[in-house]
């Protein structure tokens, strides 16, 4: 049995979490007294050491990616931390920065003296205004001590701005969020260049997660041995686990890399009473779904990607039986057609054209023909795109029409959708009553 | 309506904290919004004067943007998300009550200039579902019944405030203020964390859940 592992959640009960007394009390800005006296190399050695991978999605290795930045090349180098938060299912960063944004911040100052930045943005989506105000204050305040601008170390100078951006999804994507933070629409950039060559304003720059640039704190502060006995052979570490959907009590939970969903809905008291599972998404409406086949995987990057989906953000969006499945999907083809930049044909016209055959499907029209249409048209659209937002697009598709292909047919037969959507609400169904 | 040297005062404090100036676009055209309501012709037209764009490259960055509104919303700007998880779990629901109730539909303002809705996406709240934002605030775990009564306090005057967030709920001209980097001094109100991002700690600890 897998136990939990609360470090930046540790004292998100205590009510002045978020302020810089509050972060100092529990051992804040230790770690980053403690890596500027080190060598800016040595700290990159340490975070690459340590194993940390990216907790934004992809699962790239933090330390190596800051060792991508070339050294004594005389440019300006820029840390960017992604805090664009909007996969579906995706609620983590969000109650981080509301609880501890000075996790954040400390992180920021690690990983901008390792890299040799004297300048870090923090690109925040633009719809959640009370942590937009938790994370200026902490930003604030951190200035005001001292922590960030001039001569952090004798010598070392840090300016962090917090950007904040205005509802697209596509600028969590990090050459869209570098083009949208240099004052354009948001729209991912052709690579290579990779963002640590040419990067922001065409110079040497690290994109990372808020989750990953947190975690590095805790990593200096207590060492690699103590990072890496928890997690799995390649995912080492802690990290945020979000828990949505028809489960008894959904939340957050910071535990080892490797624990399985069956472990987190035991410890947290089960799906919704009376109901069962039936599919689930390990990290985000991108990644492939899963079923309660699955509920024994690890979810660490190889335990999910092994079993045909990715670990993403750790979004454990569970839906039980009462839950259309073509319902979902088409809901989540939406969001991505809306979503599209426009950039690139497959994508701006292609989730069009998803979302025109779900619906059709859901409505329960077409033939058995139109199922390996969708799916011809699927796969002609992903992987056809700068992003990977059209890849996205598919893996609810391609992975539904896997484990449920019965219900499109259902669907086909029936004429319509067989389901009530109003037993899956957490009400009882008042409409039509006003 | 033309900005005051207080406003003028302020959108160059904003583009002072860049590297290059063009990067303050978003926070002027949120700054416009805290002034305006939405962005207005005359605010494209100022933030280009002031970044030495033309009013065709404001523009083009400004509607690429959901946020940024090209006609006034209302005082209180309600978004239902209905994305899949929230939409499954009453959010579906939730907007199509609303919208009957207040007899208007997505993109649509009351006639009282008070209350807008928008259909939302993803607002990085699902353990709180359904969830619904006014003016950007997080209003966790609502029903039907519930967003009715917040719509109906807020054309009062006498909305509830959010569940977390300031006590209470601020126009949507002021916290596009916050948005654009002006600080409201409300950071300290509100919890550290909602009931949902404490439940793993909880049970680490062995409460109960």
């Amino acid at each position: 049995m897998t136990t939990l592992t609360p470090v930046l959640s540790a004292f998100w009960d205590e009510e002045d979490s978020y302020t810089l007394a509050g972060y100092q009390r529990n051992g804040g800005y230790k770690a980053s007294a403690k890596a500027l006296k080190m060598e800016p190399d040595d700290v990159i050695n340490l975070v690459k050491e340590s194993g940390l991978r990216g907790r934004g999605g992809a699962g790239f290795p933090t330390g190596t990616k800051w060792s991508f930045i070339p050294q004594g090349d005389n440019k300006e180098h820029y840390l960017v931390v992604n805090a664009d938060e909007s996969e579906p299912g995706t609620c983590k960063d969000m109650p981080l920065l509301m609880a501890n944004p000075h996790s954040l911040i400390e992180g920021i100052i690690i990983a901008s003296y390792a890299i040799r930045a004297n300048h870090a943005f923090i690109y925040i989506r633009g719809e959640v205004v009370h942590v937009v105000r938790r994370l200026q204050q902490a930003i604030d305040d951190a200035y005001k001590a001292g922590l960030l601008g001039k001569d952090v170390k004798k010598g070392y100078d840090l300016e962090l701005v917090l950007h904040v951006g205005a509802g697209a999804y596509i600028c969590g994507e990090e050459t869209a969020l570098l083009d949208s933070l240099e004052g354009f629409r948001g729209q991912p950039r052709l690579r290579p260049p990779f963002p640590a060559i040419a990067g922001l304003y065409a110079r040497p720059t690290v994109v990372n997660n808020v989750e990953s640039i947190a975690s590095v704190p805790a990593i200096i502060a207590n060492g690699i041995e103590w990072f890496q006995k928890m997690g799995t052979e390649k995912s080492k570490g802690f990290t945020l686990y979000s828990l949505s959907g028809h489960v008894k009590n959904p939340g957050q939970f910071e535990a080892p890399l490797g624990i399985t969903l069956r472990e987190l809905l035991d410890m947290s008291g089960g799906m919704r009473k009376g109901h069962t599972l039936k599919f689930w998404t390990p990290g985000g409406s991108s990644t492939p779904l899963f079923t309660a086949e699955h509920l024994d995987v690890p979810l660490d990057y190889e335990g999910v990607s092994a079993a045909g989906s990715m670990l993403g953000t750790k979004a454990l969006q569970i839906f039980d039986e009462t839950t259309c499945v073509l319902r979902a999907v088409l809901r989540w083809t939406e969001f991505y057609k809306h979503e599209s930049c426009g950039k690139c044909t497959p994508c701006r016209e292609g989730t069009w054209w998803l979302v025109q055959a779900m619906k059709k499907l859901e409505a329960g029209e077409g033939t058995t023909e139109d199922l390996d249409k969708l799916i011809d048209l699927t796969n002609n659209i992903a992987g056809r795109s700068f992003c990977a937002l059209a890849d996205g697009a598919a893996s609810p598709i391609l992975s539904s029409m896997k484990y449920f292909r019965d219900e499109y047919q259902l669907h086909l037969d029936n004429g319509g959708c067989p389901f009530d959507p109003s037993a899956s609400t957490l009400f009882k169904s008042t409409a039509g009553n006003e | 309506m033309a900005f005051s040297d207080k406003d003028l005062e302020l959108m160059g404090t904003i583009i002072a904290k860049y590297p290059r100036k063009r990067s303050a676009i978003m926070p002027l055209l949120h700054y416009v919004q805290s002034v305006s309501g939405y962005v207005t012709p005359e605010g494209i037209e100022k933030i280009a004067e002031l970044l030495e764009l033309s009013t065709a490259e404001v523009t083009a960055v400004s509607t690429f943007y959901t946020q940024y509104k090209p006609h006034p919303v209302g005082e209180y700007h309600v978004g239902v998300c209905i994305n899949t998880l929230c939409a499954v779990m009453g959010g579906d629901q939730i907007y199509e009550e609303v919208s009957k109730h207040l007899g208007i539909g997505n993109d649509e303002v009351t006639a009282d200039g008070k209350v807008s809705l928008e259909r939302i996406e993803c607002n990085a709240a699902c353990d709180y579902a359904p969830v619904v934002m006014v003016n950007w605030e997080f209003y966790d775990n609502q029903t039907p019944e519930s967003v009715k009564a917040l719509v109906d306090g807020a054309r009062e005057g006498k909305a509830k405030g959010p569940t977390r967030g300031p006590k209470t709920l601020r126009t949507w001209k002021e916290n596009s203020a916050v948005l654009a980097g002006i600080s409201d001094g409300l950071a300290n109100e509100g919890p550290s964390a909602g009931k949902a991002s404490l439940l793993g700690l909880k049970l680490s600890k062995g409460e109960k859940k």
